[in-house]
């Protein structure tokens, strides 16, 4: 590792072996970030009604601690803040690329229907797979995110395939995005319409987006597809950065411009669709997340590894607050909203600048 | 590389682009049909002609951005749809007309990007990188201003900037569409001043896009006059530049003298009454025609 602190050259921590040149800046933010995430993780574990000290939440994810602490910690808390995470680092990569992509800082997988396809799938099964609003163990376990994330999908090669005319342009995505979206909020209202009312009860828990019912059943899945999905796209952010110029530009310097759009934007489609099938739709933090990054690490688009530990962040932060703050316990959808909105708004207002991608 | 069809009385310069019955159109009607060009190496050359005739189009298939209908580029020979647009990027550079970059993007960065084709996922920097930016900059005069953001820059320094980025890019052709326009005349002539010495220091292949008939007379070694996506002049600037061809080509009536600064041709002109209407090629109306 070498320091570069020549004039005139983008300034950094060049990774030698790599080839890899970061910015100071973001490396700091990333750092941070990462300090904070697993601060809320361990206090995510600790916090509750049975109250574990921080010290000793460490030693039972070493490995020790009482007997009674390890069953808290190991079987009921720990898997819903890993859930937590990694929903929230596959959120906020989601929408850095959605963002890139697009060009434009609104796009994210709410306002592309993402969301509302994989609502579709999940509520349909909700609808008319259980008796009055209770699902048989396959139904709830594996019927409902599996029918959302092929909504997800389903809804993300419809945005894809219109879209598409001799290539991807950006604002007519995000037009198509904002019809699939309506399309499939209506849908979700009609099921909800037709079905009786503990149908419709159940599914507006899972509409809301919660980590409540998250379990160690859930860990494996989403940890294979974020751990699958997440380094491919971060293989992509040279290619990204490149793509957000204009496309005479990136194509004069060499970049295959449709192949990589198609590759990046189908990433994005499968990292919203496994996180709203893991913990249904959470707003705001693929919106949010690639925002607060970019005017954090001060650079000109959504940095993506920045996005994701933010994602990951401001989803557990969010979850801690809904289980620990007193009165009945609101879903995580909620707190993402309250906690984001302020911030990115407060960071809109500091650098006096419009929203950018 | 010898093929004979080097331009006549001269030893045989080396053709690295070149173009075959060049057929074009943005889906609709044929914008070129059947256009005929080489590009010698280490030469200027401007494309002059009147607003819809076609020019950027012609640029634009010579930079691999839009697919001929029928015909072919060649760049050193090979058929450039056919090569690894990698590999044309590490060849070949071009400059969009008034490029797009990302708010708040610095120079740096900017600049940084025209090593894009030299990078792969595995190497994403290196020393020769470094070395690209900084001389690419201060090439163009811009070391001072590499954190700045190039939205923030007049327009004379932001072409600059972006001129820095095709410099990184380390190419051996350039291709500039209009990369004056908008410029007021002092930042037309830094420009221009630099893409010559970009041709004479560097070796550096150009072919350009240009609007000013005096500064393309000056500033280059030949002059292509295009019209209603034909050839109609090909050859030095006082070869072209005739009264004689300004009216074919622009329908205006005009006087050339010498320039007393360069001693190149210098069109004076006199009045516009020849200059007729094309609604097919005004309907042809991409917005890089429209300027």
């Amino acid at each position: 590792m070498s320091v570069d602190t020549r004039a005139g050259t983008t300034k950094g921590l060049a990774v030698g072996g790599l080839g890899l040149r970061l910015r100071w800046r973001t490396i700091l933010v990333v750092g941070c970030a990462a300090a904070l995430l697993l601060l809320a993780v361990a206090a995510h574990i600790g916090l509750g009604s049975y109250r574990i000290p921080l010290g000793e939440v460490f030693e039972v994810l070493l490995g020790g601690g009482a007997e009674s602490q390890r069953g808290a910690v190991l079987d009921v808390r720990l898997p819903r803040a890993l859930v937590g995470v990694l929903v929230g680092a596959a959120l906020g990569l989601a929408g850095a690329l959605f963002q890139s992509i697009s060009r434009n800082p609104l796009a994210s997988p709410d306002v592309l229907g993402i969301t509302w396809g994989a609502s579709v799938g999940a509520v349909t099964v909700i609808a008319f797979a259980g008796s009055y609003g209770q699902l048989s163990g396959f139904a709830d376990g594996v019927g409902v995110p599996l029918a959302s994330l092929l909504g997800g999908l389903l809804a993300g090669l419809a945005l894809y395939g219109l879209s598409w005319r001799r290539g991807i342009d950006g604002y007519r995505m995000v037009l198509i995005g904002i019809g699939i979206a309506a399309v499939g909020a209506n849908l979700v209202f009609w099921l909800l319409t037709v079905g009786d009312v503990q149908v419709a009860a159940r599914a507006m828990t899972w509409l809301t987006g919660s980590l409540a019912a998250a379990g160690w059943g859930d860990v494996p899945a989403v940890a294979l597809a974020v751990g699958v999905l997440a380094p491919l796209t971060l293989f992509g952010a040279r290619v990204l950065g490149v793509l957000r110029f204009g496309e005479d530009t990136a194509r004069g310097l060499g970049v295959r411009v449709n192949l990589s759009r198609t590759v990046l934007l189908l990433l994005a489609v499968l990292l919203a669709a496994v996180a709203t099938a893991a913990a249904g739709p959470i707003g705001f933090v693929a919106l949010a997340a690639p925002q607060i990054a970019l005017r954090l690490c001060a650079v000109a688009g959504p940095p993506l590894g920045a996005s994701m530990v933010l994602g990951a962040t401001l989803t557990v932060c969010a979850d801690l607050a809904a289980r620990t703050l007193p009165g009945v316990e609101l879903p995580v959808g909620v707190y993402t909203a309250v906690l984001g909105a302020p911030y990115l708004m407060f960071l809109l207002i500091r650098s006096r600048r419009e929203a950018r991608v | 590389m010898t093929d004979g069809t080097g331009v006549a009385g001269e030893a045989d310069p080396r053709q690295r682009l070149r173009a075959e019955q060049l057929r074009l159109s943005y889906g609709g009607p044929l914008v070129v049909d059947g256009l005929d060009l080489e590009v010698a190496e280490g030469t200027v050359t401007s494309v002059i002609g009147p607003n819809g005739c076609g020019k950027s189009t012609l640029l634009r298939a010579l930079g691999r951005l839009l697919a001929p209908k029928g015909g072919s580029v060649l760049l050193d020979g090979e058929r450039i749809d056919k090569m690894r647009t990698r590999e044309v990027a590490k060849v070949l550079g071009l400059l969009p007309q008034s490029p797009q970059a990302p708010e708040g993007l610095t120079v740096a960065d900017l600049v940084a990007r025209g090593r894009h084709p030299h990078q792969t996922w595995y190497r994403q920097w290196s020393s020769s990188d470094d070395a690209a930016i900084t001389e690419a900059l201060a090439q163009t005069g811009m070391d001072g201003y590499a954190e700045r953001a190039v939205d923030q820059l007049s327009g004379g320094q932001r072409q600059r900037a972006w001129i820095s980025m095709a410099l990184a890019q380390g190419t051996e052709l350039l291709l500039l569409d209009e990369p004056i326009t908008y410029l007021d005349l002092a930042h037309q002539v830094e420009v221009l001043d630099l893409v010559r010495r970009l041709n004479t220091e560097r070796r550096v292949t150009i072919v350009m896009v240009l609007h000013d008939l005096n500064l393309a007379a000056r500033y280059s070694d030949r002059l292509i006059a295009m019209r209603d996506g034909h050839i109609l002049a090909d050859g030095a600037p006082g070869e072209v530049l005739t009264e004689q061809h300004l009216a074919e080509v622009f329908g205006l009536q005009a006087m050339v003298v010498p320039d007393p600064v360069a001693a190149t041709p210098m069109v004076v002109p006199i009045s516009a009454t020849g200059v007729e209407h094309h609604p097919e090629s005004d309907s042809s109306n991409h917005p890089a025609e429209v300027a």
